[in-house]
């Protein structure tokens, strides 16, 4: 196993900087390291639109998937890897600057970043967050290398039975996990369900839903969707607010963390990092909610609590990490199980598909260059990031002066030129439009559009592997309960059900999403 | 009966309407048996269910209190819908810096404030740069022009 693992990681990292002959604007170069490169870029862009507010690590993703189009796979999913774990970091430099949270999962990190940059300490904070991520994203590595490939061994024994059970265990999940109305985020998944459905029937090749319309008969692109319901629908809304920041760019001073500092935070980011991990690995789990489960339990563990919020370093640290680590764990059920875990993961899948991988236990067997490179490109693209975080501070905060009326019809722009290229048509930029009047909607509404996206791309999965075993038991229902891992994966969605749909717990759950 | 939270009362009501749909257009397609499943079975199933949660979200708006939906203003919203509707049927025609030119100008109007000479040179930069980077960087198909089709 040791040795194994050790072996598998030389692979990944040969991969990563594997030199190859690379074609670009037209001049041959031999020998690049283009894994390398690619996973830089991808950083570099990740942190750019991380740092600046009002863009989410989906519409991010989504807005720059074109710009792997032409990419070979491998240097592809590098690229995108380190985009999202990019913004993961970018948003911390955003929450503790300017008090907005940069991402959703930094949100946390304005409480107690926020108010360290006002009393002059802007830079420890920074320096934690950087460093805190870095030692939390090594170790989620390693967890990924280490478990992956016993995970997938279980994946390889799934039949359909199981794998229907074990995706309606993973959407229930995502929407207990996340905030919000559950109602309402199950009527969300079944939304998506139905959306994923559109275009023609695999089996019979009838065609659902196209209303004649021959675009519609591929299905719905994933890249509209994500677009227009985050995108889109995150410019709009950014639009009817007014723009305020107050920004604390002269006191970013002495970016090294004293030795005080480093003594105080580092039980944090043990602690942060260790439930990071595990909640990452949980369906519906992730960044977000590792962040805020991170800094509760923080908080609640915490001698003096009452420090927390005025400028505590362990208010960072905690949550910082836990978000690096969870975004990271995150790609363990992805990449084993072929299910994504949350919508940046369904967003994963989408991007695997358009460059010709099928996500599931056999990436791993079939494809060990590209699932290994991927693992080992993922530390150096932590290495990276402290590289480009620290020292390249006083470029982020330039941006950050950039005001948003710049930077929306830049983001549009972006949006259009991806939607159209995806299989240049027209058609994916109306489309986009349409599911950005959706997505506005949904926000005024309160609901949340990341099950959506969720049940989007597991629609067809879901669909297919119901009628495989349905076809396999001839017709006969109580397969899912007979199979004893289907059962038990329907056993505990049902007490996870049960448990949020019940007053008291119900009460609670909304309580503990109120506190921030 | 009174409705007491707005925003669910309307989300009730698309989730009804987007359940009844479904399940109504699904009626179109042969739906197999439990054993071999046809086309309509799972959107079927799936409609009625949403359905059904729409009707109980739209029960519950009368029953528990909450706030209606607020701050809606059509200008940004109708301009940047419409902008990227505008590049969609001006990109072939006149081909992608014109389109573009329609993009930056009509969402730019959706904003706070607008300046002409702010948009032209914002233009200027995005049009460049995405055509560096798109066109000939990473060699996607566009028209540039009217007259290069």
């Amino acid at each position: 196993m040791e040795s194994g693992l050790l072996a598998n990681l030389a692979l990944g990292f040969g991969e990563v900087f594997r030199l190859q002959p690379v074609t670009m604007w037209g001049v041959a170069f031999q020998q690049v390291p283009f894994n390398i490169i690619m996973c830089f870029i991808g950083c570099l862009l990740g942190t750019l639109i991380g740092v600046l507010p009002g863009i989410g690590p989906i519409a991010t993703i989504a807005m720059l998937l074109p710009a792997t189009y032409a990419l070979q796979p491998v240097a592809a999913l590098i690229m995108l890897a380190g985009i999202y774990y990019g913004a993961q970091y970018g948003g911390s430099t955003t929450a503790i600057l300017v008090n907005i949270p940069g991402e959703s999962s930094s949100v946390v990190t304005c409480l107690d970043g926020y108010q360290m940059a006002r009393q002059g300490r802007a830079g420890a904070a920074l320096s934690i967050a950087a460093l805190g991520s870095f030692f939390a994203g090594s170790v989620a590595t390693l967890l990924i290398a280490a478990f992956a490939p016993p995970l997938a061994e279980v994946a390889f024994k799934f039949g359909p039975a199981e794998y229907f059970s074990l995706m309606v265990l993973g959407l229930i999940a995502a929407v207990v996990l996340a905030h919000g109305s559950v109602i309402k985020a199950i009527a969300m998944i079944i939304l998506g369900l139905l959306l994923g459905i559109v275009g023609t029937d695999v089996n019979t090749g009838t065609s659902r839903f196209a209303f004649g319309v021959p675009e519609l008969s591929d299905g719905i692109g994933f890249v509209a969707v994500a677009m227009g319901v985050f995108g889109f629908a995150e410019v709009i809304t950014n639009l009817e607010q007014k723009e305020h920041r107050e920004i604390f760019t002269k006191n970013v001073t002495g970016l090294w963390l004293s030795w005080a500092d480093f003594k105080e935070a580092y039980g944090a980011v043990l602690r942060g990092t260790t439930i990071g991990s595990f909640l990452g690995i949980l369906p519906g789990g992730g960044a977000l909610l590792s962040s805020f489960a991170a800094y509760t339990l923080e908080k609640k563990w915490s001698k003096n609590p009452e420090t927390f919020g005025k400028g505590n370093i362990k208010g960072v640290a905690a949550p910082e990490s836990a978000n690096n680590a969870g975004a990271q764990t995150s790609f363990i059920p992805l990449l084993t199980l072929g299910i994504p875990p949350n919508a940046v993961m369904a967003l994963m899948v989408g991007a695997m598909t358009i460059h010709g991988i099928a996500p599931g236990p056999q990436v791993m067997t079939e494809r060990p260059a590209l699932f290994w490179g991927m693992i080992a490109s993922m530390w150096v693209g932590n290495l990276m990031l402290v590289i480009l975080n620290l020292p390249l501070i006083g470029l982020w905060i330039k941006l950050l002066t950039v005001p948003y009326r710049y930077l929306y019809p830049a983001i549009l722009v972006f949006c259009c030129i991806g939607v159209y290229s995806v299989s240049n048509s027209e058609f994916d930029v109306y489309l986009t439009a349409l599911f950005g009047l959706l997505g506005y909607v949904f926000v005024k509404l309160e609901c949340e559009p990341a099950p959506l996206l969720l049940g989007f791309i597991l629609g067809p999965m879901m669909e297919e592997n119901l009628r495989r075993a349905m076809l396999l038991s001839r017709g006969d229902a109580t397969v899912f309960f007979t199979r004893p891992i289907s059962a038990g994966l329907l056993i505990v969605t049902a007490i996870l059900l049960i448990t949020i749909l019940s007053p008291k717990i119900r009460k609670k759950r909304e309580e503990a999403f109120q506190e921030e | 009966m009174k409705i007491r939270n707005m925003k669910d009362f309307l989300a009730g009501l698309m989730f009804i309407a987007f359940g009844a749909a479904a399940t109504a257009l699904a009626q179109n397609y042969n739906m197999g048996t439990a054993a071999r499943m046809g086309p309509g079975y799972f959107p079927t199933v799936l409609g009625g269910v949403l359905a059904v949660l729409g009707v109980i979200i739209l029960m519950e708006s009368f029953v528990v209190d909450g706030e209606g939906p607020k701050n809606i203003s059509f200008r940004p919203l109708i301009l940047v819908l419409l902008s990227t509707v505008i590049f969609g049927v001006l990109l072939r025609p006149l081909g992608l810096v014109l389109a573009l030119f329609a993009l930056i100008a009509v969402s730019a109007l959706g904003g706070h404030e607008f300046k002409w000479k702010e948009v032209l040179v914002l233009f200027a930069i995005l049009a460049s740069g995405s055509v560096a980077v798109f066109v000939y960087g990473l060699q996607l198909q566009f028209p540039l022009w009217p007259w290069s089709n």
